[in-house]
């Protein structure tokens, strides 16, 4: 359990440099926080309300011990200036359709990236690899929101198979009305994942074992899947939790193609209010998912390998 | 292994030269690169007509001899708009790389060489950029100091020196292993004259292929924020809004929203396939 707790101790100050930065974001605003926050027309005594509501008028080293106090006991993340509700309550109304489809894009992205990985590496040099490989190029160069205009115009318009927005009500729908959402975030995400596991995928088959085994006779198929795959998954997932982050913001653009009403729809629209305190928080909550997740990763890494746990 | 003193020396930079026209990527890249920034550069020539002048009666027209991209619906000519759009996300793409390249390469060079404490700090602030989604942090410091360019410059300035320092830290920590680092310090050369002089050449090409991904990134995130609202405001065409705007129009007429997307894929693709052209031709892979 040694390595699980190193990781843990690691993830303390990475939590706290967080919410410093997250503190920080009002400040860096030019000028006067309440006066972007209220505008140009605002009276004098309501920025002197808002500037008392957000403790504004504290020594900055007060303002930052109370915000990290308020964080760390009470999970208290702050409180929207348009509606008074806690943030983390209104977080936590939007974040189930998101965390749904964070979750349908991953299972997309391996289910694209694995085999094109496989292919490419079992051809390495040859044609399809050569195919396989232009795939990234063009995928990190397409802004994941076209991609999902360009989804809903052939899935949605032309061919008709699937929703082309929202998310439906009938207990089946919302599912059938995030597959095009979540194949536009995979296809943003496989791209990195499909170049390092192809990288991965060539260092296995290169393995003494695979050799060895390819020698004694034992077929290709079976020696890919019970042996290559096995060794190639433990990089794999930690691929993916490395990607996490950047998964995590491209669902929130994405939301905003397909008017899914989920996080990302909370952080938009409080953008056009202003509502500081929501934006803050979303930022907050999203940052401290990826580090929880990461430290998932790290414990699902060493359970897969045994060599990780024994270091 | 390093080109970087090539350059000085007419004869090896033809060698180097050579050597690069034999990779396709590299060409093909430099080709299409070429190709998005001449016509940005050559906007007012060849943009066949004004992009902000509108002509309310010749709405949504479809793609024809006098408008090749259709027109939209405030009458704008497509084609010119496209173009013109270029010449502002290529400009702020680019001009929004140079401060968190120069901060990267001094980060990482400076952590890698001195290792210890200074290195565990940097470590540990990498460390926690890296826990936010990108896209989240971007959008929030944009809103925080401004839309507009500006927003654009600052947030970049922030956040996106991150993945290089990172890279240019790893590969200064495995040269400081190799011997003749130490060689030159014990040498008596001083510790900024080792990393200035010695280090810096070697990583050099390992940043510039870095400096491709990192200008077509924010030339992605350019866009993004443009189609979020948070970007370029109009009328200033950038691709980013042209493609919020037509997505109304969708369902009918395609192209609208479709052409400016094409130029940003042509334009990434152009950024990653010379990185990539790069790296083979100075051997980094």
């Amino acid at each position: 359990m040694r390595w699980f707790g190193r990781s843990l101790l690691a993830a303390i100050p990475v939590a706290l440099g967080v919410v410093v930065c997250v503190f920080l974001l009002l400040r860096i605003v030019p000028g006067d926080p309440a006066r972007m926050i209220l505008g140009e027309q605002a009276t004098t005594a309501s920025i002197d309300a808002l500037r008392e509501q957000l403790g504004l008028n504290l020594p900055v080293g007060q303002q930052l011990l109370r915000y990290l106090v308020g964080v760390f006991t009470r999970a208290d993340i702050g409180t929207s200036l348009v509606t008074d509700q806690p943030v983390l309550a209104l977080i936590a109304s939007r974040v189930g359709v998101t965390l749904l489809l964070v979750g349908l894009a991953v299972v997309f992205t391996v289910l694209i990236a694995v085999p094109l990985a496989l292919i490419a590496a079992t051809h390495k040099d040859g044609p399809l690899d050569h195919v396989v490989r232009i795939f990234p190029t063009i995928g990190m160069a397409m802004p994941a929101f076209w991609v999902g205009l360009i989804l809903i115009l052939v899935f949605g318009v032309a061919l008709r198979w699937l929703p082309v927005g929202g998310v439906g009500t009938s207990p089946a729908d919302p599912l059938r009305s995030l597959i095009l959402p979540a194949l536009t975030v995979a296809i943003g995400m496989s791209p990195p994942l499909i170049r390092s596991l192809r990288e991965q995928l060539l260092e296995v088959l290169d393995a003494d074992f695979v050799v060895t085994l390819k020698a004694a006779r034992l077929g290709s198929v079976s020696i890919l899947v019970r042996h290559v795959l096995r060794n190639a998954a433990v990089p794999a997932v930690s691929l993916l939790g490395v990607n996490v982050a950047y998964l995590l913001g491209g669902t929130l653009v994405i939301e905003k193609v397909f008017a899914i009403n989920g996080m990302g729809a909370l952080l938009f629209s409080s953008i056009s209010t202003r509502d500081f305190p929501v934006v803050q928080g979303i930022t907050l909550v999203s940052a401290m998912g990826v580090v929880v997740i990461s430290l998932v990763t790290d414990l699902l890494v060493a359970a897969l390998d045994p060599r990780i746990r024994a270091a | 292994m390093s080109t970087v003193s090539a350059v000085a020396a007419p004869r090896p930079f033809v060698r180097w030269l050579r050597r690069a026209l034999r990779s396709p990527a590299l060409v093909a890249g430099a080709f299409l690169l070429a190709f998005m920034v001449a016509v940005s550069v050559l906007a007012p020539v060849v943009a066949p007509y004004d992009p902000e002048t509108q002509n309310l009666g010749g709405g949504l027209a479809a793609p024809s001899a006098s408008h090749w991209f259709g027109t939209d619906q405030l009458g704008r000519d497509i084609l010119s708009r496209v173009i013109w759009a270029g010449r502002t996300d290529l400009r702020i793409a680019v001009l929004a790389a140079i401060i968190p390249f120069i901060t990267g390469l001094v980060v990482g060079l400076v952590s890698g060489y001195s290792g210890g404490r200074v290195d565990w700090v940097i470590g540990r602030v990498v460390d926690t950029f890296v826990a936010f989604p990108f896209y989240v942090l971007i959008i929030a410091i944009v809103f925080a100091v401004g839309t507009g360019e500006n927003g654009i410059f600052i947030a970049y300035a922030l956040v996106g020196w991150i993945s290089s320092a990172r890279v240019i830290r790893a590969k200064t920590k495995a040269l400081c292993r190799e011997g003749w680092v130490g060689a030159a310090y014990g040498g008596g050369l001083s510790h900024p004259r080792v990393v200035a002089r010695h280090l810096l050449p070697n990583v050099l090409p390992q940043a510039v292929v870095l400096l491709m991904t990192e200008i077509l990134l924010i030339m992605v995130a350019v866009v993004t924020l443009g189609y979020l609202g948070l970007g370029v405001q109009p009328p200033t065409p950038d691709w980013g809004t042209m493609i919020s705007d037509g997505q109304l129009f969708l369902a009918t007429k395609w192209w609208i929203p479709s052409l400016p997307g094409v130029a940003v894929v042509i334009t990434g693709v152009g950024l990653s396939l010379l990185g990539d052209g790069l790296a083979d031709v100075w051997r980094l892979r």
